[in-house]
């Protein structure tokens, strides 16, 4: 039996080339407004992946998933002009859109998948704003479904998916059982570009809205951010003229 | 990372475009960016055509945005196409103009005058980007002088036979099909000009030497020599005797597609002058904060602005069917314009930098000089924009 639908989870996020990110003058966090915001690039390969699989006949449908303001949609929107079905837009805004932190999100989308029957859930790697690299994981756990994360090459076999890993010490190939969830890493594909006709089928495509009180999520985060810094600004070096000279140094600023 | 590059790009969010044009816009930036940028200089240099990115583009319908989907096309609109041109130039000036002349001058005539057989057998081959096509209009007689065509088609049997030169034919040497404009009643003056569709290579029919351009290098252009070229003849494109005003329509549209290129490398000349203010510092600060060059960078960013309103404008116009002749010139006139003091002033900008190959400020500068002479000169558009005001106020 060939999987149904796959949830392609979304994140939206600052991007990645914006020239200055600052920290909010109350230290509380990143200034977000005004700066340009796009489809992580972790997702987009988790988008390209579960389009392939759909072009291979090893799934029926597609689905892309967000959890966020209105701006949201726009990623969707951009998700399903590469070839997703369909679309989910879970409406968190304001005050709870702030303190959204993987744990939430991890909830929402394992609600949804289990709600909507998804037989692969998959997702980027992690967000390139806050690098967290938690969210795949905990969504595997609340549903209590296996996890190949950080793939670099996917392939379905039957009721299974045989998952390449990239890890530390090299590549590691597992065989986990569906449902299950995926996290995309850089190397598992290049991500198509959006092509004229596909953008506008996509204005046809649906996009289904909801809360997150509409799942029984409770938005409450366990985590408060005490302080945002920006990296200490790095020093000018100091040069010196031989080695006795670096030496002696070291051991005056105690280093050695 | 994919995002290639070091320079910092101008994220432009223009929420008055509807949805759909915003997200092309943005998949037509990222190819932009990605894949022709980085390349560039080298198809400058070695002046080669860019075949494969040419194939991609097809793939993703930039290369027949406004042709029907039942035809192979994207089936979007003029704005969306002049969005697309744009963001293209910006990355490639010559590119952009394979573009634009695949679009606008070859699929253009035939969209708007061709039987369903020539449309099939001419246009649906031609989206994909395995090839493109050009429009063979100057001689080396007559450019501004389109009505003066020497080019001569006579009917023997059951084809049309033609003879003569065609002059600075953009796409030429990567062509697979023109459309040729010909002289079939010479008595009937610019009223005995007709329309052919010649398959390329074709025999009767071969190429000048490529040009050595100052600028869209990538871009091949060269004459276009018939010499008892032979084709059916149903392979006349409109009523007989309607050539020159098909290929004036063709060039009012046209014209939209160069100003959306001319605005494409103004763009990329801008982005590269406020980049390297940023950056370059000196009596002690960026240059960027002396109003010298600050001075520069407003005039230019208004010049680009100012045309690029003025560009939609007219693409809106010719998508509402209203008429549009007089702000397609005016948009071709002011974005050609506006290229090339753009160029201009970047190299200023950047001062020595400017000069070498080092920055792609030369190659915009010489990319944007082309476009105040092709599709209708400068001096031509001011012809047409007086003419048009003229009409416009009667006594």
């Amino acid at each position: 039996m060939s999987p149904a639908s796959v949830f392609v989870c979304l994140s939206l996020t600052l991007l990645s080339d914006y020239p200055v990110i600052r920290v909010k003058p109350d230290n509380s966090g990143v200034v977000t407004d005004g700066v340009k915001h796009s489809m992580n690039p972790f997702c987009e390969i988790a988008v390209e992946e579960a389009v392939k699989l759909k072009e291979k006949k090893f799934i029926k449908e597609v689905v892309a998933v967000s959890c966020g303001p209105t701006q949201v949609t726009e990623t969707i929107r951009t998700a399903l002009a590469m070839g997703c079905d369909r679309g989910i837009h879970v409406e968190v805004s304001g005050k709870d859109y702030e303190a959204m932190g993987p744990l939430q999100i991890a909830k929402i989308f394992a609600a949804l998948a289990k709600k909507e029957e998804a037989s692969l859930v998959i997702l980027g790697k992690q967000a390139i704003d806050d690098d967290c690299n938690q969210t795949g994981q905990m969504t595997a756990a609340l549903l209590d479904w296996p996890q190949g994360t950080f793939a670099s090459e996917v392939t379905i076999d039957g009721e299974k998916v045989k998952v390449v890993r990239e890890i530390d010490g090299g590549l590691e190939t597992i065989k986990i059982s569906m449902p299950a969830v995926l996290t995309a890493d850089l190397r598992l594909n290049t991500p198509r570009y959006a092509t004229l006709p596909n953008i506008m089928k996509a204005k046809k495509k649906k996009i289904a809205n909801m809360k997150p009180a509409d799942l029984g999520v409770d938005m409450v985060s366990r985590v408060e951010v005490l302080r945002v810094d920006e990296p200490p600004t790095r020093l000018a070096g100091v040069k010196v003229e031989t080695v006795d000279d670096l030496v002696a140094k070291l051991k005056a600023n105690g280093t050695i | 990372s994919r995002r290639g590059g070091r320079m910092m790009t101008f994220h432009l969010v223009y929420p008055g475009l509807p949805e759909m044009h915003q997200m092309m816009r943005q998949t037509c930036r990222d190819y932009a960016d990605r894949e022709l940028a980085p390349i560039a200089g080298k198809l400058d240099k070695e002046h080669l055509f860019p075949a494969q990115q040419v194939r991609e583009l097809g793939a993703m319908g930039v290369m027949a945005v406004e042709v029907p989907e039942a035809l192979g096309g994207a089936g979007m609109d003029y704005l969306a196409y002049s969005l697309a041109v744009e963001e293209i130039s910006r990355g490639c000036g010559s590119t952009g103009c394979v573009v634009s002349v695949n679009n606008s001058l070859y699929i253009g005539p035939i969209l708007k005058f061709g039987t369903p057989e020539q449309k099939d057998q001419w246009i649906t081959p031609f989206t994909t980007g395995e090839k493109v096509g050009c429009f063979a209009l100057s001689e080396p007689g007559n450019g501004s002088d389109a009505g003066a065509a020497s080019t001569l088609a006579r009917q023997e049997g059951g084809e049309w036979v033609l003879n003569g030169t065609k002059a600075w034919i953009s796409n030429c040497w990567d062509a697979s099909a023109t459309v040729v404009f010909a002289t079939t009643d010479k008595s009937l003056k610019h009223k005995g000009i007709s329309a052919f569709l010649v398959p390329m290579p074709h025999p009767g029919l071969s190429l000048g030497k490529k040009e050595d351009k100052l600028g869209i290098r990538a871009n091949s252009t060269a004459n276009l020599i018939l010499e008892d070229c032979r084709i059916p003849l149903g392979n006349m494109l409109g009523p007989r005797g309607s050539g020159f005003k098909i290929a004036m329509q063709t060039l009012d549209g046209g014209r939209i597609g160069i100003a959306s290129q001319a605005l494409g490398i103004a763009q990329a000349a801008l982005d590269c002058a406020v980049d390297y203010a940023h950056k370059r510092t000196a009596f002690g600060a960026p240059i960027g904060k002396l109003q010298a060059v600050q001075f520069k960078l407003a005039d230019m960013a208004v010049a680009v602005e100012s045309a690029r309103l003025l560009t939609w404008k007219a693409a809106m116009l010719k998508d509402a069917k209203k008429p549009f002749t007089k702000e397609a010139a005016m948009a071709k006139l002011s974005a050609s314009e506006a290229a090339t003091f753009c160029g201009h002033q970047s190299i200023q900008v950047l001062g020595g930098m400017g000069y070498v190959t080092d920055m792609p400020a030369e190659r915009h500068y010489r990319d944007a000089r082309i476009t105040e002479i092709y599709e209708g000169t400068s001096e031509i558009q001011r012809l047409v924009i007086a003419g048009q005001l003229l009409k416009e106020y009667v006594p």
